[in-house]
């Protein structure tokens, strides 16, 4: 029921969230991003896709500034979202990546309860005056995160004792319970079941109405599925960058043809 | 024939047996390795194994029953009549042993032939001069009858032991033999290697069990012993302690833990919170650089002997605390306290909090960390609300096995703390420990029998206890919080 792109309500509003110009990423010694110049528009969902290691999860972590956390890192270029340089000295990490959400690889919710996991972030950033307000808060992450109905009767359950699929879930929940603008997801179905992979797309696709997301997947078919535009990255490079349907049906380089196609990664 | 040489002749026999072995397994299989089981050297093990296990076991197990075997056959010589006023069979047969010994060295030392031995009569020749001549001491004058029965000590035991020699020989090319007739390809001489080494590994387990298991038996065994003398009700629940050496004494052992219990909550106070920050600091906030100067250098802490850090209480922590906290308040005068010592074991215990902490701490995956700071949380809240709860069982483990350390410090406190049993809430007054009671009850001239000697075992059984009981806590929970992540 997927495998055609969502065309259907393709992007009107051309807003740009996100800017890159000439990022350049180096990991010690090594040159992991290359001259990435890239636009992502607002309230799209936006698939990096490329051969394992060509740099998309790097560049994805780029912005919250999730590599500050790496030693070795060193970020070289403008990233700007909303037109603000986010490695700007007088822009605190901290505060951004309460505005620049993430949704990472391996599910990893807090071994607290399923309640405190979502609560965490809004604790943390004051959004709540009052236990009533911190309830509602809660409530409607778990209805976005499409998980509400399986954990209501359970909130003070371990998150540790959910199902994989439920994992991811709930932190898709704890993510979009900080009011974020952009979330980022890097690859967030690998360690899924098909079902559960199909609950998480459905989710993704409901979440561009509120938030800008960016999605890195190893799935071509997913890409096709959930995004509209389409990054290709290889060996470090962004190759091309397009609508979904152009990338996958009319490929402009002759590296993502062969990637789509199958002949390299 | 020695002991010592007789094993050395089985090892002999069995390296024989390896090559021999080894040789044989090649030539039945026509020197192509393949058409063998088990590689060569294999055979050669099991050749080794079964020229040398039985006949070491038959060794070892002659070494431990000869004696009892000869004691009895000579104690049946010695007659009511040799055993002295206040004497007894035992001291007697030292005796007899001691002159068979005797009369060896004398014959080594050429003071006496073999045929000397024979005619020796205690009513021609002074025994216990001639024994002392070559250096061994004989507490009275010798008897014919004792004398007999040393010279039949002798022989027997000379007898025995050649005996023995012959029979782990045979053995050991019994085995020899045995083995090497089933040398064929398809004997499976790996795995006869493999159950050795499972063998060996498992006698080796069961030395540290047995071990812990006769030290147990003894402590207990010396406290049934003490509760005879001293009625347990007292021992237990008695709130003085005051031994008398001419009897009469209260050997309540609760001011002693209640001390024990005090000086390792000061201790704790002190250690833990700065032992986990020292983790904290290390795993989440040092850079690879200083981590690996600061963590060598904390634990530099723990290689320092606890006599040191005995002396560093003794001479400037405890008038420290006297002249600046302890006299003004008017709360002591005296420079040994519970605060001292515990200061002082405090400072000895942060390395085994931090380093364990820190260990805990570390295994808690990155996806946590990379989870908390992509809600944008700061690093101390990540600490605090994230990794801390997740390590926490780890820790708790950590600072229990540090707690059942300061229950069993010793040194420290006898010179930190002192050795006044006290039952009192100010941390500035002398007290003392378990521990330091059993080393002041063992130590100087005691009768062995009495209750004020015998309260060291019931006190050590109590400690024992005690440390037992947070060990296995401490693992219990160690390893609840290895399931979690594992």
């Amino acid at each position: 029921m997927y495998d055609a792109p969502i065309l259907g309500d393709a992007v009107n509003q051309k807003t740009t969230k996100i800017s890159a110009r000439d990022v350049q990423v180096y990991y010690g010694d090594t040159h992991a991003i290359k001259d990435v110049n890239v636009d992502i528009d607002a309230k799209t969902v936006t698939a990096f896709i490329g051969p394992s290691g060509c740099g998309k999860s790097t560049f994805l972590r780029c912005i919250n500034r999730m590599n500050d956390t790496i030693d070795v890192c060193r970020v070289v270029g403008d990233i700007k979202i909303d037109n603000e340089d986010i490695y700007d000295k007088r822009v605190d990490p901290v505060q951004l990546r309460a505005k620049v959400g993430m949704v990472f690889q391996k599910p990893n919710p807090f071994p607290k309860s399923i309640y405190d996991n979502i609560a965490y972030g809004p604790r943390i950033h004051g959004l709540a005056n009052s236990k009533a307000d911190l309830d509602v808060i809660v409530e409607k992450s778990l209805r976005r995160g499409a998980i509400w109905d399986e954990v209501k009767d359970r909130l003070d359950a371990p998150g540790t004792g959910l199902s994989g699929g439920q994992q991811q879930r709930l932190c898709i929940a704890r993510a979009v319970a900080t009011e974020p603008e952009v979330l980022l997801m890097d690859e967030p179905c690998s360690a899924l079941d098909p079902i559960a992979t199909a609950q998480v797309e459905e989710l993704i696709d409901e979440l561009r109405n509120q938030f800008s997301v960016v999605i890195v997947t190893h799935s071509m078919q997913q890409a096709a599925r959930v995004s509209q535009k389409t990054a290709f990255f290889h060996l470090g490079n962004l190759v091309e960058y397009g609508d979904t349907s152009q990338i996958f049906t009319n490929p402009q380089d002759e590296r993502t043809q062969n990637y789509i196609t199958g002949r390299i990664g | 024939m020695s002991a010592g040489l007789v094993i050395l002749a089985v090892v002999a026999v069995a390296t024989v047996g390896f090559f021999v072995g080894r040789a044989k397994s090649l030539s039945t299989a026509g020197g192509d390795i393949r058409q063998l089981h088990s590689l060569p050297s294999y055979y050669g093990q099991a050749t080794f194994l079964f020229a040398a296990v039985p006949a070491l076991l038959v060794t070892f197990a002659w070494l431990i029953l000869q004696p009892m075997f000869v004691e009895s056959q000579i104690s049946g010589m010695i007659v009511s009549g040799d055993i002295a006023e206040g004497s007894s069979r035992t001291l007697v047969m030292a005796d007899v042993r001691r002159i068979a010994n005797g009369l060896d060295v004398a014959v080594t030392a050429g003071k006496l032939s073999e045929t000397g031995i024979e005619k020796l009569n205690t009513a021609s020749t002074d025994v216990r001069a001639l024994l002392a001549e070559v250096g061994v001491a004989v507490a009275s004058d010798v008897q014919q009858n004792i004398l007999a029965a040393a010279k039949e000590f002798r022989i027997l035991t000379s007898t025995l032991r050649v005996a023995m020699a012959v029979v782990a020989l045979a053995l050991s090319v019994l085995g020899l033999v045995f083995a090497l007739t089933r040398i064929k390809p398809e004997y499976r001489a790996r795995n006869v290697s493999e159950q050795a080494v499972k063998a060996l590994l498992i006698l080796s387990s069961l030395v540290a069990i047995l071990t812990t298991v006769g030290i147990i038996a003894s402590l207990v065994f010396e406290t049934l012993h003490f509760f005879q003398l001293y009625p347990a009700k007292d021992f237990f629940f008695n709130l003085t302690w005051n031994p008398q050496f001419t009897g009469g004494s209260d050997l309540g052992f609760i001011p002693l833990l209640w001390g024990t219990l005090y000086v390792s909550f000061v201790a704790l106070v002190f250690a833990v919170p700065i032992g986990l920050f020292v983790a904290v600091y290390l795993s989440e906030y040092a850079t690879n650089r200083v981590r690996s100067i600061v963590k060598p250098a904390v634990e530099i802490l723990a290689g320092i002997p606890t006599i040191v850090y005995g002396l560093f209480a003794l001479i400037t922590v405890g008038p420290l605390l006297r002249d600046y906290f302890a006299q003004p308040l008017g709360l002591g005068q005296s420079s040994s306290s519970v605060l001292t010592a515990g200061i002082v074991m405090g400072i000895m215990l942060i390395p085994f909090v931090s380093s364990l902490s820190d260990d805990v701490i570390n295994a808690v995956p990155q996806a946590m960390r990379d989870g908390s700071y992509g809600l944008g949380a700061t690093q101390s809240e990540t600490v605090k609300q994230v990794i801390i709860p997740a390590a926490l069982p780890g820790i708790v483990g950590a600072i229990l096995l540090a707690a059942s350390r300061a229950i069993g410090e010793t040194m420290i406190v006898v010179m930190g703390a002192g050795a006044a049993a006290k039952l009192s809430l100010n941390p500035l007054e002398a007290m003392t420990t378990i521990t330091v009671k059993i080393v002041s009850q063992l130590t100087g001239d005691t009768e062995f029998a009495s209750p004020e000697t015998l309260v060291a075992f019931a006190l050590g059984l109590s400690l024992f206890v005690l440390t037992l009981g947070l060990n296995v806590l401490a693992l219990y929970i160690v390893r609840k919080y290895r399931e979690q992540y594992e």
